[in-house]
């Protein structure tokens, strides 16, 4: 990236960033987010790293490859069911990129 | 908590004392995001690998602090993402904030802007979580904002940090060995341990899933408005979900 966009690419996310922090807590009373919106805002985390991770698992070369030679779909699946049984975020990064570099090496190896 | 705790200096060192295990907690993160974001990661045969100056990522954890979405944001540039999508992408990602501000709203109210703008800056996840609890404390201390101030300080420090020390790892690893070590799949493994403990609720899981599905239909959108799509997908749907269960009460 060049040094412009990437100026513009900074500037912009701590704009917006800032926006959503912001608003709300200095205009109290004046700007009040309905109800419907605070609802709504409550999906936004789950549905967002859901579809950042399906895409880089099904499709991690951009190919839909739902097989065992896919490093990232072997590896992704593991770390969802340790974060699922243990809950601790830092044991499941561990793991998962255990899994990830070993399944590599296996496949490399065969 | 007894009245003679009430100074300004033992609330700002109470707040950073109690957001240290998160700060503890947030240290892979900044490092990972330092390392991928300036590695670029590897990419298809062919392509070039996008990646972002050491300055570009230590500023967007100066100016930017989001985690998550500077994580996002590495991610997009990596997939030579247009800048408006990627400064979209964040809005969406980040507005989750708005709930901590409206959270926060009450017990601030008042305050001139000299405290409301740096405190509404530095409000991240870990510091929300930890500076609620001290608001909702029924003691009428009336110095809770420096608690705040005392843990959004040490997290911001903290965040500083580990990205630098992230970018100083990243710049030393050969883009070669970046797949080698996992690198690559850093991001992805990260996002993965935050969902899943966050799906609490069958709302929750079907907006998960919605936005999974969708994003695969959308993968081969133009400049990357795929992940945006769905996740407004997965929001409607949660939304949706939610409501139906609130029309059959026993559902």
């Amino acid at each position: 990236m060049d040094s412009l966009s990437e100026f513009l690419l900074v500037a912009g996310m701590a704009l917006v960033t800032f926006a959503t922090r912001y608003p709300v807590l200095a205009f109290f009373g004046k700007l009040n987010p309905p109800p419907y919106v605070l609802q709504a805002l409550k999906f936004v985390p789950p549905a967002v790293l859901s579809a950042l991770i399906v895409p880089s698992v099904l499709l991690p070369e951009g190919e839909l490859a739902v097989q065992p030679n896919n490093a990232f779909l072997v590896a992704g699946v593991l770390a969802a069911l340790i974060a699922w049984r243990s809950k601790n975020l830092l044991l499941t990064i561990l793991l998962g990129m255990a899994a990830f570099v070993l399944w590599r090496a296996l496949l490399g190896a065969l | 908590m007894h009245p003679s705790n009430w100074t300004r200096r033992a609330e700002f060192v109470r707040g950073m004392r109690a957001i240290v295990p998160l700060v503890i907690g947030a240290a892979p993160f900044g490092i990972i995001f330092g390392a991928v974001a300036v590695s670029g990661g590897v990419v298809a045969e062919g392509e070039t690998a996008h990646q972002l100056s050491p300055l570009a990522v230590q500023s967007m954890s100066l100016f930017v602090y989001a985690g998550a979405s500077q994580f996002i944001a590495a991610e997009l540039v990596r997939n030579a993402a247009a800048v408006l999508v990627v400064i979209f992408t964040t809005l969406i990602v980040n507005l989750r904030h708005t709930l901590y501000s409206a959270s926060l709203a009450p017990y601030l109210h008042g305050f001139p802007q000299r405290w409301l703008a740096p405190l509404a800056f530095g409000l991240t996840d870990e510091v929300f979580v930890v500076s609620i609890a001290r608001y909702q404390q029924a003691d009428s201390s009336p110095y809770k904002h420096w608690y705040q101030a005392g843990a959004a300080v040490l997290m911001y420090s903290g965040w500083q940090f580990f990205t630098l020390i992230g970018i100083l790892a990243g710049r030393s690893i050969p883009p070669e060995q970046v797949a080698r070590l996992g690198l690559s799949f850093a991001a992805t493994v990260t996002f993965i341990g935050m969902l899943i403990p966050m799906l609490q609720s069958r709302a929750l899981l079907i907006s998960a899933a919605a936005a999974g599905a969708a994003s695969v239909l959308f993968y081969g959108l133009p400049n990357r408005l795929g992940l945006l799509a769905a996740a407004l997908v997965g929001i409607a749907a949660g939304v949706l979900a939610e409501r139906a269960k609130a029309r059959v009460p026993h559902g």
